[in-house]
C-alpha cells in the first residue's frame, strides 16, 4: 500500500525541485507526443530547447528570448501576487489588450507630433487601461461578492470584441488603404518602443519586467502588504485576526496585475508587434498563468520560468519551420508542463510512504 | 434594419438549439459542484469533446457515434483533473485552468485535418401529426434527439439529487466531506465519479456545438461557452431546473444577438457579440449576493489524515 503523509512543513527542497522534475517529465511526454506525430522526438526536443540558445542562428534567436519573455514575466509577476492570496485574476489577456489599446490610442492621438513626452504618456495610459479593466472584477468582488475568476475571464472575450471594433474603426490607419489595423507605431519615432541597445532585443518592456521582479521581491519579503498577501494565502483565519482587510487586498492584487498586464500590452503593441490589429494578442495572458505557477509564485522563479517559456515559444517556431511540428503541439506541450508541475507538487506537501505501518 | 425578418417561431426553435450545449455542460458541472469539487476545466473538456465527436462522426459517418466518442473524450480528459485534484491534492482552481489550457491546445492539434470538413447531418425526429402542428410542432416536436436528451438529463439529475440515496450521499460529500468520510463513504471515489460524469456531459455539449449547432470544426470554437456554463451553475444556485431556465435565457440572448446582426441593426457587430458575456457578468452580480445554496465543501481538497 502506498500512503500519503502530510508533512508538518512544506519541503523546501521539493519546492525547488518540482519545476525541474516537471520540465523533465514534460520533455519525456512531449517527446512521446512528437513521436506519435511522426517527428523524431530527440530532434524535436533539441530544436526547442537547444537551438534558440546555442544553435547556428542563436545570434538571431537570443534577442527574441527577451522580446517573448518580457511580457510573460511582467504579467506573471502581477498574477502571482493575487494567486498567493487566493485572488484569481485569469483575465490578464483582456487587460493586456485594453492596455495596448489605451496606450496606442494616446500615441496615435498625438500623431504626427514628435516629442519625448509622448512615450511616457503612452506607458501611463497603458498601465491605466489594464488597471481599469481589472478594477471591474475587483470592484464587483468587493461590492457584490461576485466571483472574480468568471468576471475577469468574461472580460477577455469582451476585450477581444472591443479590439476588433477599434482596429476596424476608431484606431484604423486612415492611410491604410482600407486594411484593418492602426498606423504602424514602429514608424512613428516618438511612440516607438525600440531596442535600447541595437540587436540585443532589450526594449523598455524588458526593463519594466526586471523592475517588476525587484519590486515584487521587496514587496513580498520586506513589506507589510506583501506579508499580508502571504498570510491571507497561507492562513486565512490568522489573516482575519491580524486585521487584514480582504477588500483592500483584492483591489491591490487585481489592480496591480491589471496594470502590469496593460503595460505588457503597451510595450508589445508599440514595439515588437507595432500595430493594433485584430489578432495582435497571442495568448501571453494565459501562458503567463503557467509561468506564474512554474516560477512557484516567487519573483525570481518567475523570471526563470518566463525565460523557459519564451524558449518553448521560439523553439516551437523553429521546430515548426524545420520539422513541420504544428504550432498547436507547443500549446499542448506548455499545458502538459502545468499538469506535471501540479502533480509533482504533491511531493512538496506530502511524504509518500510504503506499507501500512502506523495505520489504525 | 428589418426586424420583421426575424421569425419568432424559428427564433425559439434555434434558441433551444443554442441553449443545449450550455445546458449539458452546466448540468454536468452542477453535479460536480454538488459533490464539492470546482472543476474550472469545462471549457477545455467541451472543446476536446467538440473535436473528438467531430472526428468520430466524420470517420464513422454516424453522428451518434460522434456523441458517444465526445462523452468518452470529455470523461477521459476529466480523469486528468481527478489525478490532479483528488490524488495529487493540487489546488482545484489551478488544476481546472491547466485542464482548459491543455484541452484548447490538444483540440487544435487533433483538429488540424478536420478544418473545412462537413460532418454527417444529425436527423431531426419526425413524429407524425405532432411535428406537423403549426407553431408548436416546429418548436417542440422537431428537434434532434440530443436536445431532448439534455432536457431528460436535467429531469434525471434533479430527481436523483433530490429523492435518491445516491443523491443524498453525493450532497453529503459536497456539504461536509469529513462527516461523510466519518460515516464511511468513500469521498474520493464519489467525487471521482461525479467529475467523470461532468466531463462526459461537457464533452457532449462540445460535440453538440461542432456537430449540430454550427456544424463544422474551427479552432477555439466553443468561445467561452464552458465558462458561461460555470456561471450558469451559480445562476441556477445549484438547482437543475434553474440551470435549464438559465441555459434557455442565455441561448435566447445568443440567438437574438445573431438575429439582430443579420437584420442589420444600427449597433456594430462587435458590440452585439459582446452582449452574452456582459449579460453573464450582470447576472453574476445580481445573483452573487445569495451564496447560501453553495455546497459547503466546494473547492476544498480532501485527505483522510488522522
Amino acid at each position: 500500500m502506498i500512503r500519503l503523509e502530510k508533512r508538518p512543513q512544506p519541503s523546501r527542497a521539493w519546492s525547488m525541485a518540482t519545476p525541474l522534475v516537471a520540465v523533465l517529465a514534460t520533455m519525456v511526454m512531449g517527446g512521446l507526443l512528437f513521436a506519435t506525430l511522426g517527428k523524431n522526438p530527440v530532434e524535436a526536443i533539441r530544436t526547442i530547447f537547444w537551438e534558440p540558445v546555442f544553435g547556428e542562428f542563436a545570434f538571431y534567436y537570443r534577442p527574441q528570448l527577451l522580446v517573448k519573455g518580457a511580457p510573460l514575466v511582467l504579467i506573471a509577476i502581477g498574477l502571482s501576487l493575487g494567486f498567493r492570496a487566493g485572488i484569481w485574476n485569469i483575465g490578464a489577456e483582456g487587460q493586456y489588450i485594453i492596455g495596448a489599446l489605451t496606450g496606442a490610442g494616446v500615441g496615435l492621438a498625438f500623431y504626427p507630433m514628435e516629442s519625448w513626452i509622448i512615450f511616457p504618456l503612452m506607458v501611463l495610459a497603458g498601465a491605466f487601461g489594464g488597471w481599469a479593466w481589472a478594477m471591474i472584477p475587483a470592484v464587483l468582488k468587493t461590492r457584490f461578492g461576485t466571483n472574480e475568476i468568471l468576471v475577469s475571464l468574461m472580460l477577455v472575450y469582451v476585450a477581444e470584441q472591443f479590439l476588433a471594433s477599434m482596429s476596424l474603426g476608431l484606431l484604423k490607419n486612415p492611410e491604410g488603404f482600407g486594411f484593418p489595423g492602426s498606423r504602424n507605431l514602429q514608424q512613428y519615432a516618438s511612440a516607438h518602443n525600440g531596442e535600447i541597445i541595437a540587436g540585443s532585443g532589450m526594449h523598455w518592456g524588458v526593463v519594466a519586467a526586471l523592475i517588476a521582479v525587484i519590486f515584487a521581491y521587496i514587496l513580498l519579503n520586506r513589506h507589510m502588504l506583501g506579508y499580508h498577501i502571504r498570510l491571507t494565502g497561507e492562513a486565512p483565519r490568522a489573516a482575519k485576526f491580524a486585521g487584514v482587510k480582504p477588500a483592500r487586498l483584492v483591489l491591490f492584487c487585481l489592480g496591480t496585475s491589471g496594470a502590469l498586464a496593460g503595460l505588457a500590452g503597451l510595450f508589445e503593441v508599440s514595439g515588437p508587434s507595432g500595430q493594433v490589429s485584430i489578432d495582435f494578442n497571442v495568448g501571453y495572458g494565459f501562458t503567463a498563468i503557467i509561468v506564474a505557477f512554474l516560477g512557484r509564485l516567487h519573483p525570481v522563479g518567475i523570471l526563470l520560468a518566463g525565460a523557459l517559456m519564451a524558449l518553448t515559444y521560439i523553439g516551437g517556431d523553429i521546430a515548426q519551420g524545420n520539422l513541420g511540428l504544428p504550432s498547436a503541439a507547443i500549446q499542448v506541450f506548455q499545458g502538459m508542463l502545468l499538469f506535471f508541475l501540479l502533480a509533482f507538487d504533491l511531493l512538496t506537501n506530502y511524504r509518500i510512504k510504503l506499507g501500512t505501518e502506523g495505520a489504525l | 434594419m428589418d426586424l420583421s425578418a426575424i421569425n419568432p417561431v424559428l427564433l425559439i426553435a434555434s434558441l433551444m438549439v443554442a441553449a443545449t450545449p450550455l445546458l449539458l455542460a452546466a448540468i454536468g458541472e452542477l453535479v460536480v459542484e454538488k459533490a464539492g469539487v470546482l472543476n474550472l476545466g469545462v471549457e477545455g473538456m467541451m472543446i476536446t469533446g467538440a473535436i473528438a465527436g467531430f472526428a468520430a462522426a466524420v470517420e464513422s459517418g454516424s453522428p451518434l457515434m460522434g456523441f458517444v466518442a465526445a462523452a468518452g473524450a470529455g470523461a477521459l480528459l476529466s480523469l486528468l483533473f481527478v489525478v490532479l485534484s483528488q490524488i495529487a491534492l493540487a489546488n482545484q482552481v489551478a488544476s481546472g485552468l491547466a485542464l482548459t489550457l491543455f484541452g484548447l491546445g490538444l483540440s487544435a492539434l487533433m483538429g488540424q485535418k478536420y478544418v473545412g470538413v462537413k460532418p454527417p447531418a444529425m436527423g431531426r425526429i419526425d413524429i407524425p401529426v405532432l411535428s406537423d402542428l403549426p407553431v408548436l410542432g416546429r418548436i417542440l416536436f422537431s428537434h434532434d434527439i440530443v436536445l431532448y436528451f439534455g432536457i431528460a438529463l436535467t429531469a434525471v439529475v434533479w430527481a436523483v439529487l433530490k429523492y435518491s440515496r445516491i443523491g443524498l450521499i453525493l450532497r453529503a460529500v459536497g456539504e461536509n466531506h469529513e462527516a461523510a468520510h466519518a460515516l464511511g463513504y468513500k469521498v474520493v471515489k464519489i467525487r471521482t465519479l461525479a467529475i467523470l460524469f461532468g466531463g462526459a456531459c461537457a464533452g457532449l455539449g462540445g460535440a453538440y456545438i461542432s456537430l449540430i449547432r454550427v456544424p463544422q470544426w474551427t479552432e477555439g470554437m466553443t468561445a467561452g461557452v464552458g465558462w458561461i456554463a460555470l456561471a450558469l451553475v451559480v445562476f441556477a444556485s445549484w438547482k437543475p431546473w434553474r440551470a435549464l431556465l438559465g441555459a434557455y435565457l442565455f441561448g435566447g440572448i445568443t440567438v437574438l444577438q445573431l438575429n439582430l446582426q443579420a437584420a442589420g441593426v444600427a449597433i456594430p457587430v462587435e458590440y452585439l457579440a459582446m452582449s452574452p458575456y456582459l449579460i453573464t457578468i450582470l447576472v453574476l452580480v445580481i445573483l452573487s449576493a445569495d451564496k447560501s445554496n453553495a455546497p459547503a465543501s466546494l473547492g476544498r481538497s480532501f485527505h483522510a489524515s488522522r
